[in-house]
């Protein structure tokens, strides 16, 4: 033990006095704060193989899985146990950063950690069943403005989950101006509310494209906004945007990782260097494509206020909503 | 045909030779598991749980070999039952009443080998009902929306009492008491954390492989310290077997019962929450009735032996067609199947036929291989089994406790996880001394939250018009056999129950 102490002060001071740039993780890892096979886990080993195989990191990437407390428990493991790890990142997602601005961490908040960077966006779709007599956006916000009441909106996010605030957000920028009549039905994911919404038991159906995909494939429903700035490439270049449809609301569910705190700057500088890195490889565009994530290119100080505006966003509704006083 | 194309896939899927290798270790567990006293379906799966985790096997695989297990079980039940007069899983407890006759008229060899054919015909013609019937529930399925969900949950835990526990009070009791463990943890609806007392452990709610080890496995250990009753209940007893093979005549005279058995106890298992128990319970008394005319029964009849045997198995086979359909278990064991297939984040209901057809057909491939390996496991090396009941319980509680520790810890890796499973498995202790029965409290902690949610969506989607409960055919006729579920036992139960508990087993309060 004594030996390999020793070596690990020897590399580390090596280290120390090597370029910024050349900051190699000695020991990369990654903790994904759900269990294995969730879009966290994904992030995690998807980023750790690709960072790989393009020979931004030697050792393999070490991906540890802290579930509980909708990422609450990695969180506060990584705030007050490993706060000065140089080696370590987390996987985080808009759902972070909706728990973060609602106070769903307890006593922690998103200053404790350095935001790194995005590795691509899953965009928010409004979509009705294929045979719904609504074709628009702005036909089903008229109808939810005329009589609240006639319109329940399904989605797979708890009530102030991140599926709702998009029908907020939406419902907002059209000038509902009281978002709380907007009616949200909470299920346990987005296949649950598509069959609910294929059953009749709701008119609308808010989520992410990934979850979409396939019924729209499948002909069961249509989506009538993607809450992206643009059209978005490929196979969904079909779907209208909300903003073309003079509905002004974009809505991401981000991925990316925030580090510890106490991160030293060289190591954070060196992280966002390599996530740039992958970012901008061939390789993780074919992996951004093959797994439905639209491009969101943010990294380093950008990408922390990126998360800073996208919390003030989530908590001035989540207020208008009661959520949080 | 559509569907011997997908069963065909599903045969591609399951007959690999670890899948083949772990349903051969599953039936072979689950039988030891059923034929022990005390240690049922339920705890042969829950046990059994941690074990697939540790190995790291895949959604199929995993449920592979827990459905051997569970089938496994309510094969090996009788074992004991004909044997010992000690019914090694509740569902067993009728195989006593004419198998322990005629073990003690000399035909031991013969009742259980009969009872293997019984269970034989049960669990294959349920498998072939399931095939059928799923498919066909699914596409009913988009008439279920919330309130019809919240219906069937009544239904379930309606039902759940009936004539199988002792005190329809005490399932109650146990049904409210997992519903209010369910509570904990944060809203769905609204996000707000309720019972979490900041431990941000609590948010996510307590995990339901934690709360069922805890009950079922770790409880067992309890009992066993506090009762230390050293060797195995076979002490004692010389255990002669006989001749194997029933005669042909036997088998022929049985072949109508096993018949209309396997229909009765399919029906009893799709119901939600009744289980096997009702399916052995009805399908005895129905043969009683209907064919007992010389006042065998009882005394050691073989037809009394094939009958609940038959309606057990086929009512296992039956209850798994209401949780792949629509994600409502129809007994205590597909109930704890179910949170196994959560925690693999899979979804049972309509949309686990599109989305994972592997996994379902995969199954029900599984399912026909694990049958026919029972058959040849039962019969020949029937005497193996019946060694098994002299395993010393010194021996195999460490073992239980060692697997529910160490499998909890490598699921997720949290002490607080076991910390909550010591608590379950105290709680467990305490309930089992007071005769509650275990598995309202697992319906209840796994199905408690869908249940309020689906009440509550039902009531916001038609603007908090409580009526909206009743406002379909559908809901109406699910709540119609909730009501004849709970209200009959009740009638009728105190004779049934007398009957049905006059030879029971004082040591588990478990039902299926």
């Amino acid at each position: 033990m004594k030996f390999t102490a020793t070596r690990g002060l020897i590399a580390a001071a090596v280290l120390g006095l090597s370029a910024v740039a050349a900051h190699a993780q000695e020991n990369p890892e990654c903790i994904a704060p759900a269990n294995p096979g969730g879009g966290w886990d994904f992030t995690c080993r998807q980023v750790g193989k690709s960072l790989q195989d393009l020979g931004l990191i030697d050792k393999t990437m070490q991906v540890v899985n802290l579930a509980g407390g909708g990422g609450g428990v990695a969180f506060a493991e990584v705030v007050n146990k490993r706060g000065d790890d140089n080696d370590l990142i987390v996987a985080a997602s808009s759902a972070t950063a909706t728990r973060l601005a609602q106070g769903a961490y307890p006593g922690n908040t998103m200053e404790q950690v350095r935001w790194l960077a995005s590795i691509g966006a899953d965009y928010g779709v409004i979509a009705v069943a294929a045979d719904s007599a609504v074709n628009t956006l702005p036909e089903l916000l008229d109808a939810i403005k005329s009589d609240p009441t006639s319109v329940s909106v399904a989605g797979g996010s708890a009530v102030g989950g991140w599926d709702h605030l998009k029908v907020l957000i939406a419902a907002n920028a059209y000038g509902i101006d009281d978002v709380r009549s907007v009616k949200y039905i909470a299920f346990d994911g987005g296949g649950e509310a598509v069959t609910q919404l294929l059953a009749g038991s709701v008119q609308a159906f808010t989520g992410d494209i990934s979850e979409a995909k396939g019924f729209v494939d499948s002909g069961d429903i249509k989506v009538i906004a993607v809450l992206s700035p643009e059209r978005l490439p490929g196979e969904f270049a079909d779907f209208p945007t909300a903003r073309e449809q003079g509905v002004d609301a974009i809505g991401a569910n981000w991925r990316g990782f925030y580090a510890p705190g106490g991160m030293s700057d060289a190591a954070y500088d060196a992280w966002v260097q390599k996530v740039g890195d992958l970012y901008a490889s061939d390789a993780w565009k074919e992996v951004m494509a093959a797994n439905g994530l639209a491009p969101l290119d943010l990294q380093g100080a950008a990408f922390q206020s990126f998360v800073a505006e996208s919390v003030a966003q989530i908590q001035s509704i989540s207020r208008e909503i009661g959520i949080i006083k | 045909m559509e569907l011997f194309a997908s069963l065909g896939d599903g045969f591609a899927i399951a007959l690999t030779w670890q899948n083949i290798l772990l349903a051969l270790l599953g039936c072979f567990l689950g039988t030891i598991m059923g034929a022990l006293p005390g240690l049922g379906p339920s705890n042969g799966v829950a046990i059994l749980i941690p074990l697939a985790f540790t190995m790291g096997l895949g959604a199929t695989p995993s449920l592979i070999l827990l459905t051997s297990v569970y089938y496994g079980a309510m094969y090996g039940g009788r074992i004991s039952s004909i044997l010992l007069n000690i019914p090694g899983d509740e569902p067993a407890m009728m195989t006593c009443l004419d198998g322990y006759p005629m073990a003690k008229k000399g035909f031991a060899g013969e009742a259980l080998s009969l009872s293997g054919i019984a269970s034989f015909v049960g669990a294959f013609l349920a498998t072939w009902g399931l095939i059928l019937l799923a498919p066909q529930l699914v596409k009913i399925a988009l008439l279920f929306g919330p309130a019809e969900y919240f219906a069937l949950f009544a239904l379930a835990f309606m039902t759940l009492g009936g004539v199988s526990s002792t005190n329809q009070a005490k399932s109650a009791f146990a049904a409210a008491l997992g519903l209010g463990l369910a509570t904990i943890g944060v809203d769905t609806q609204t996000g707000v954390p309720r019972f979490t007392f900041g431990e941000v452990h609590l948010y996510d709610g307590l995990d339901f492989l934690v709360a069922i080890v805890g009950l079922f496995a770790l409880s067992e250990v309890f009992i066993f310290l506090e009762t230390r009753h050293g060797g195995s209940d076979a002490e004692g007893h010389k255990l002669k077997i006989g001749k194997l093979y029933p005669p042909m005549s036997m088998i022929k005279a049985c072949t109508p019962t096993m018949l209309r058995t396997s229909v009765l106890g399919f029906i009893a298992g799709v119901l939600p929450g009744a289980g096997a128990s009702l399916g052995s319970f009805i399908s005895y008394s129905m043969e009683k009735r209907l064919v007992d005319k010389d006042g065998t029964f009882g005394t050691g009849d073989p037809r009394g032996v094939a009958a609940p045997e038959a309606g057990n198995n086929a009512a296992a086979g039956g209850a798994l067609v209401p949780m792949l359909a629509l994600g409502v278990p129809g007994s205590g064991t597909t109930a704890v199947l179910l949170a196994v297939l959560l925690a693999l984040n899979i979804t049972p209901g309509p949309l686990l036929f599109t989305q994972n057809p592997d996994v379902v057909w995969g199954l029900i491939a599984a399912l026909f291989i694990a049958n026919f390996m029972l058959l040849a496991m039962n019969i020949p090396m029937v005497g193996l089994f019946t060694r098994v009941l002299m395993v010393p319980s010194r021996i195999l509680m460490p073992i239980v406790a060692m697997v529910s520790f160490v499998g909890i810890y490598g699921i997720s890796g949290s002490s607080f996880d076991l910390l909550v499973m010591i608590g379950f498995g105290v709680m467990g202790w305490v309930l089992r001394k007071l005769d509650v029965p275990l598995v309202p409290i697992i319906l209840g902690t796994l199905l408690g939250n869908s249940m309020e949610n689906n009440l509550r969506r039902a009531v916001t989607i038609d603007n908090g018009n409580w009526w909206t409960l009743v406002d379909s055919p559908l809901s109406i006729a699910l709540w119609a056999i909730a009501l004849v579920g709970f209200v009959l036992p009740l009638i009728v139960g105190a004779r049934v129950k007398a009957r049905m508990h006059a030879r029971r087993d004082t040591e588990g309060a478990i039902s299926d």
